[in-house]
């Protein structure tokens, strides 16, 4: 992908595009090639409006006024992306921004467009549209390269598979005559994972209370927002609490107050009969939460320093890893040997630098180590977020397992499948605030998604999604 | 024994070693370069920098210079591993060793207890200095740089004031020369005496103490670990349980504890005074000498020695008919050279281990295949 781009060079091998070799020095050279890319992660300027947005950095092509504004308008009408020229980016939702996203790049010319897991951040319905505009962008004669660890939108969408592990084409299929099962096994090498958990483990007895937890933050304008209001939930012994929402409704937040990473303005966290609203993280740490973060690049990892450094950042307090205040490094290299080896790092040895392994391996290290500990309660968010397939089910075995061995967990995902899986108990969170619940043995992904747009509230009941008890 | 080679890696060291090196030997082409264009033959000039500067009191000489860059280096190396620039060093040490300089002028006690005392006063003051940008920039968000330059400031005025007839300072005999009270003989610190060759300062003692001890605490503490991870990642820092803003200050008055030693080594080895002729601008000595020897204890001290190298055969130019401002421009070009070549490495090294790790992964996929086949 990053090859394609123009981002990487290729160590050997050759692109042809429209029949032409091609070589990319720069996402430049492949912009000129008709090749453009939709990140994962938006590349937008909150404070522009959209048409600013887009001409940014393409200025040259129909200049900043009217006649951009007018080819926008003919790019959105004829792919029926719907954007509004002169709306701000920032009062834009996650699935306009997106195709802020596609227009950009179709206005730089592009003829084949590359999406990097571009339903991540969608909700189901959200999805379902973004579907349409790439079919429409498909029968305009664009080709679209689509990349999802997400079997069944592959199969709706595609017209041809390729299924890529480890770096190696491993087979192609025909969406039209595939399962989901089948693809995946090609995936994985092996039989489909997943999520599912039936038998259930809840105890009750309570591991963590969260009691009307309130948290106020400035948004980049300075402005104060709540960002968390009245927040309650209870997780037991051997429970999975799934939380459900669209990204930036405030779970990060929560995640982060639970950690001891913000100050809540109000409420009380309770940590197994001790209340740690406003312990620091690294005693919330030593009491036994375990924490993987939705962001390992930024919470998890030092990225320069090699694995076994690593499997000691958060732990530092804890054995192996030190006696006294002093460092065991020799301890702490031979449990990252043991973590690499139990929990399938593929690593050539503990002296890499975490930049080096892949997102799966450097996941697994994460999981590894926070493990390692014996926690009482785990704080999993995202925790198969740009994670192979293999990785993938691996992380949820072991959350399996921790779970019957009485752990807690608060999961945040927005995988639907994997929330619903997964979870004992399902939460749904809308602009900071637990807005409704569900029961994840009956609920369907669809009907999570209304609750997660606002559109539901209360108790979710299949085929009744507006009904139920207001709390 | 098979492990720990295994952990010297080899390509790694290389490319360790490869940065700093090819800094200097930028540096000295630069400089011929130079030479050249003022139209005269630099081979001499190289020439004379090996004999002159391997003569045994250049040696002396380069050592005791080296003692008190090394003790700069570090002050500023402590802030660079936590992502902090103490600009500051500067101000710390002459702050400090202005106020060694006037207890130990002012009490009579025997040098046993005099010198200690002397050496924390000077510690303490140089941390308090630096305390006051770390307090800034914990509770304000005052960038550490801007504070520090200030306070540089700051310190020059207050010893300017404080160093007068009439207050802290004294007229020598001559009528012409500020200074603190002399230190009492007792207080000097012991030297190594090599006879026509010169004096080699004691306090190479202390800066060596001071490398054990930076080796130590990072390598080797819980606390260095915390300190080491917040200067890589803030955020992950903070994730793990580092208290960030009390790390902050914690190594500002760290690095602003070793920079108040920096002085010591004149102060108690040469001087025996304060004036208007204590060494200036240490502290920027410091932050070349952090840089070239990557912040690492013993890469510091062999940086200590280029520089204290430089500056005795640059200075011998003069007498064979070159211009000794040649020094400026080595320096300089080092400096520049040094923070080019540690990117390009880290970035070449870091890109390389993927491209390697990702073989090897490749390599022992595709065995396993051959075998389950």
């Amino acid at each position: 992908m990053k090859i394609l781009y123009g981002m990487q060079k290729p160590d050997e091998g050759t692109i042809t595009v429209d029949g032409e070799q091609a070589v990319f020095h720069s996402p430049a050279d492949a912009i000129a090639r008709g090749i453009g890319m939709v990140h994962q992660h938006f590349m937008l300027a909150d404070n522009l409006t959209v048409l600013e947005n887009v001409v940014l950095g393409g200025e040259k092509l129909y200049g900043i006024g009217a006649k951009a504004r007018k080819k926008i308008k003919e790019i959105s009408d004829a792919y029926g992306l719907g954007v509004r020229p002169d709306a701000m980016v920032e009062d834009l939702g996650v699935a306009d921004r997106q195709r802020v996203e596609i227009l950009k790049v179709l206005y730089r010319g592009a003829r084949t467009l590359i999406l990097d897991e571009p339903t991540a951040v969608l909700v189901p319905q959200e999805v379902e549209a973004l579907f349409d505009n790439l079919r429409e962008l498909k029968a305009e004669g664009l080709t679209v390269i689509f990349i999802s660890h997400k079997l069944g939108e592959v199969l709706s969408v595609a017209d041809d598979i390729t299924v890529i592990r480890r770096g190696t084409t491993v087979g192609t299929a025909d969406p039209k005559n595939t399962t989901t099962k089948q693809l995946a096994e090609l995936m994985v090498g092996s039989e489909l994972p997943s999520p599912e958990t039936r038998e259930s483990t809840v105890t009750d007895v309570p591991m963590l209370k969260v009691d009307e937890l309130r948290l106020a933050a400035t948004d980049p304008d300075g402005v104060v927002r709540e960002v968390l209001s009245g927040v309650s939930f209870t997780i037991h012994k051997g429970e999975v609490l799934g939380i459900a929402g669209v990204e930036g409704n405030g779970q990060a937040e929560l995640v982060e107050a639970i950690m001891g990473m913000r100050d809540p303005d109000g409420g009380v966290i309770t940590l197994d009969a001790t209340d740690i609203s406003h312990a620091p993280t690294r005693k919330r740490r030593e009491g036994g939460i375990g924490y993987i973060p939705e962001d390992r690049h930024r919470h998890g990892l030092l990225l320069e320093a090699p694995l076994w450094e690593n499997r000691v950042l958060g732990h530092v307090t804890e054995r192996p890893n030190s006696k006294g205040g002093l460092l065991d490094n020799k301890a702490a290299r031979a449990d990252t040997e043991r973590i690499v080896r139990e929990y399938d790092v593929r690593t050539p040895g503990i002296e890499v630098t975490a930049a080096s392994l892949s997102g799966g391996n450097q996941q697994k290290l994460i999981v590894g180590r926070e493990m390692s500990h014996n926690p009482k309660l785990l704080i999993a968010a995202h925790p198969t977020r740009g994670v192979d397939v293999g990785a993938q089910a691996q992380i949820w075995d072991q959350i399996r397992t921790a779970r019957r061995e009485g752990l807690a967990v608060l999961l945040i995902s927005a995988d639907l499948d994997e929330l619903i899986g997964l979870s004992d108990t399902l939460r749904v969170m809308y602009r900071g605030r637990l807005v409704a619940d569900a029961d994840p043995a009956t609920i369907t992904p669809e009907e999570l998604g209304s609750a997660m747009t606002g559109a539901a509230a209360g108790h979710l009941e299949h085929h009744d999604s507006t009904g139920g008890e207001d709390r | 024994m098979k492990k720990f080679t295994q952990r010297i890696d080899k390509e790694k060291l290389l490319l360790a070693i490869a940065a700093p090196v090819l800094a200097v030997v930028a540096a000295l082409v630069v400089t011929a370069l130079v030479i050249l264009a003022t139209g005269k033959n630099p081979m001499p000039a190289f020439n004379d920098m090996l004999s002159y500067g391997s003569a045994s009191d250049s040696q002396v000489y380069i050592l005791n210079k080296a003692t008190t860059y090394y003790l700069a280096g570090i002050a500023v190396a402590v802030g660079f591993r936590m992502n902090l620039f103490n600009i500051g060093v500067d101000g710390q040490y002459r702050i400090a060793a202005f106020l060694a300089a006037v207890i130990g002028g002012a009490v009579s006690l025997p040098g046993i207890v005099a010198i200690p005392l002397m050496i924390l006063a000077a510690m303490v003051t140089g941390a308090l200095w630096a305390a006051i940008a770390g307090v800034l920039k914990v509770t304000r968000g005052v960038s550490e740089v801007i504070s520090t330059i200030m306070l540089n400031a700051i310190a020059t005025a207050i010893i300017a004031y404080l160093l007068q007839p009439e207050r802290l300072g004294q007229l020598d005999q001559a009528g012409t020369l500020v200074s603190t009270k002399p230190l009492p003989h007792s207080s000097w610190f012991f030297s190594i005496d090599n006879g026509d060759a010169g004096q080699i300062w004691g306090f190479v003692v202390i800066a060596v103490l001071v490398g054990l001890a930076y080796w130590f605490v990072l390598g080797r503490t819980r606390f260095g670990f915390d300190l080491r991870a917040v200067g890589q990642s803030e955020s992950a820092a903070a994730a793990s349980g580092a208290n960030v803003k009390k790390m902050i200050i914690t190594s500002m008055i760290i690095s602003g504890a070793v920079a108040g030693l920096v002085g010591l080594p004149t102060l108690l080895n040469d001087s025996h005074q304060f004036d208007n002729s204590f060494p200036l601008g240490l502290g920027f000595t410091g932050i070349a000498v952090a840089l070239l020897g990557r912040n690492h204890p013993v890469g510091v001290a062999l940086a200590a020695l280029v520089w204290g190298y430089l500056e005795r055969t640059t200075g011998h130019f003069e007498v064979i008919g070159y211009d000794k401002e040649i020094l400026g421009v080595i320096q300089g070009v080092i400096v520049l050279c040094v923070v080019i070549a540690y990117e390009v490495v880290r970035r070449y090294g870091l890109k390389r281990q993927q491209q390697r790790v990702g073989a090897e992964l490749a390599a022992q996929a595709a065995k396993k295949q051959e075998v389950t086949a």
